[in-house]
């Protein structure tokens, strides 16, 4: 009994020390970004600031607020085109199968671990060509293609839930193909399309590869405009924390308040859902 | 009439994938395919900018210069760099990950509020992760002059542009080298095959462990140099910080996966292993750890791809330029979009295509396999 209880003991210890490490860079982050510059001094980095400076979070909103702008247009809108295009797909591939389409799903999927190095030139060259070069609606097609493939997967295992019984009854009802998904199929796609939604809105929203390469200065999501000024020469750091803080903020409260749903992206985006 | 229903719907539903698909096959085949045809010419220079470049095949020259010519030092080390961060960061995580799920796992109170410390980073981009870090690992500040709070010495570690490294070989020796590795594999995966009995399979790949042993000790691999003279290559010590970063990062999600297998471990069977006299401990090494081995390779394969493939991280962390951190993806994008160097861009990108192959598609074919299966 007595060493049940140290045990106990020694877990809590340990947890409650890996989650002070954990919080850390957090810490430092906001206390950062709440000093003056002239207060932010290599040696007195871990201290407080004296008093809390908000001037760095309106430069820095000031600053970010055309990228800002930018990644909320692209990962709201590429989010919701992929997941309806995922949900259909899904839908085919899951109660509508044709011949083949047992060696077209790995082939689908595939797309999703690929490094975008080895398909980058020919893209950076078929954007110029169709002149979706440098602005937001040609990011906002590559993160549509290739988002298909992660969406098409998490719908399809969502629908493979439904039963197919269900599907039947509404077929001798007369339902087609597009009344089946319309009536049934749709109604059912809540709990899916948020965890779906959830989880392209964060990989968009962080995504860099693309958006450095693909984005003219005007249309540059946040993370690149933050990898600039962070990693420009002689900056005042309160500002990149400022900036970090901001970039983070819509990821982390998503993630905050829909966690639970974030958690079932994640699992089922290791494919073992 | 019912059957001319069902040969329209099925019209339909091709229908309605065939755009996605179609896109698909263009968008990843397609392209693929033409980053392959320009990693076998001489696409560059001043061919790069042109309107209408002209364009020699030159066969596998760029992969020939890449890892034996004069001038490539710089993606070698890259490639070393690349395998010792992904060991040191897969190991990392899945340890600590591991080790976070088990202690999380002991009906502990604040159970939720523990699990999102730990996840939250997971929802952070690499660019916000390196930002962060790059602070933290100044040279004279942050992490150095935390013992210094506590009146300590500061430390002096020059945490991601240290030159040191350690671990040093010779590249002109690697065919030896890989003869090495291949040997110790192969001879493992016989011993293992032995031990379980399948002789069959043994047999089977005791053939090419033999060959590759003995092309290994008779000496050719020692003598079959691939570079003219020598050239050291190591582990450098600046990509610590790296790992520790993208750790702190990605271990909440090897938390996840492990929590989520150890909840699923049914409670008759430890129940069982308790009525047969089994201590906390027994229970945790001999019945909880076997169940998460296929958690483990899941894990392995998801954050072995990733690793392979940084680059935000490093980009944020410690800038492009940045030799003792660089890995290939980043080294691509500067030899193709500074350089104008397609070719070679287009190689290297190849190159890298073909590692994360290795390690997704056989995890690909059997885990849809099992899924369709059930």
């Amino acid at each position: 009994m007595c060493q049940q209880r140290a045990i106990r003991c020694l877990v809590y210890t340990l947890l409650i020390l890996l989650a002070v490490a954990y919080l850390v860079p957090v810490y430092m982050t906001v206390v950062t970004s709440l000093k003056a510059p002239s207060e932010i001094n290599l040696l007195t980095a871990w201290n407080p600031p004296a008093r809390p400076y908000w001037a760095s979070y309106s430069t820095a909103l000031k600053q970010f607020a055309p990228s800002l702008k930018n990644s909320v247009i692209l990962a709201i809108t590429a989010t919701l085109v992929s997941a309806a295009l995922g949900s259909l797909n899904g839908y085919v591939l899951c109660k509508w199968a044709f011949p083949g389409a047992g060696v077209v799903l790995p082939l689908i999927v595939f797309g999703m671990f690929i490094p975008y190095q080895s398909i980058l030139v020919p893209l950076f060259q078929f954007m110029r060509r169709i002149g979706l070069y440098g602005g937001l609606p040609g990011l906002v097609l590559v993160h549509v293609v290739y988002g298909l493939p992660i969406t098409t997967l998490l719908f399809r295992s969502f629908y493979a839930e439904i039963p197919d019984e269900l599907l039947g009854a509404a077929f001798i009802d007369g339902a087609n193909f597009l009344g089946i998904y319309r009536w049934i199929v749709m109604p059912l796609s809540g709990p899916p399309f948020l965890v779906v939604a959830i989880w392209q809105f964060t990989q968009i929203w962080n995504e860099f590869l693309f958006a450095v390469t693909l984005a003219r200065p005007a249309s540059q999501p946040i993370t690149v405009a933050l990898a600039n000024l962070a990693g420009g020469q002689a900056v005042s750091w309160n500002l990149p924390m400022a900036g970090s803080v901001l970039a983070a903020l819509p990821t982390v409260v998503v993630y905050v308040l829909l966690g639970r749903y974030f958690i079932r992206g994640l699992l089922a985006g290791a494919l073992k859902g | 009439m019912r059957w001319t229903r069902i040969k329209g719907d099925q019209l339909a539903a091709v229908l309605v994938i065939m755009p996605s698909l179609a896109l698909l096959a263009i968008f990843v085949y397609g392209f693929i395919g033409r980053t392959i045809y320009i990693s076998l010419t001489d696409w560059g220079q001043g061919a790069a900018l042109a309107l209408k470049p002209e364009i020699h095949l030159i066969g596998l020259q760029n992969y020939r210069d890449l890892f034996a010519g004069f001038l490539n030092v710089r993606f070698r080390q890259d490639i070393v760099n690349m395998v010792f961060f992904t060991l040191l960061f897969v190991a990392a995580s899945l340890t600590t990950g591991l080790f976070l799920a088990t202690l999380i796992d002991q009906r502990i109170r604040g159970e939720a509020l523990f699990r999102t410390t730990f996840l939250f980073p997971m929802s952070l981009s690499f660019i916000v992760t390196g930002t962060i870090w790059r602070w933290l690992f100044q040279p004279r500040g942050g992490v150095n002059v935390l013992p210094a709070t506590v009146g300590l010495p500061p430390g002096g570690f020059l945490w991601l542009s240290s030159r040191d490294q350690t671990l040093q070989f010779n590249w002109q020796m690697l065919p030896y080298y890989l003869g090495v590795v291949a040997s110790v594999v192969l001879a493992a995966a016989v011993l293992w095959l032995l031990f379980r009995h399948r002789h069959r399979s043994a047999l089977i790949a005791a053939v090419p462990a033999v060959v590759v042993v003995a092309w290994t000790l008779s000496g050719h691999a020692g003598t079959c140099h691939i570079l003219p003279s020598p050239e050291p290559h190591g582990f450098n010590l600046a990509l610590i910080g790296v790992v520790i970063a993208a750790s702190w990062q990605m271990s909440g999600y090897t938390m996840a996966l492990y929590l989520a297998g150890l909840r699923t471990i049914p409670d008759e069977l430890r129940e069982a292993a308790r009525v047969d006299g089994a201590s906390q401990f027994q229970m945790y090494r001999y019945v909880e750890l076997p169940l998460l081995t296929p958690i483990t390779w899941s894990a392995i394969i998801v954050l072995g791809h990733i690793a392979l493939k940084i680059f935000d991280l490093i980009f944020a962390m410690a800038g492009p330029d940045n030799a003792p951190t660089s890995v290939p993806a980043i080294l691509m994008f500067l030899t193709t979009f500074r350089g104008n160097e397609l070719a070679k861009g287009a190689s290297i990108a190849v190159i890298l295509l073909v590692m994360v192959s290795t390690l997704i598609v056989p995890y690909l074919v059997t885990s849809l396999r099992a899924r369709s299966g059930r």
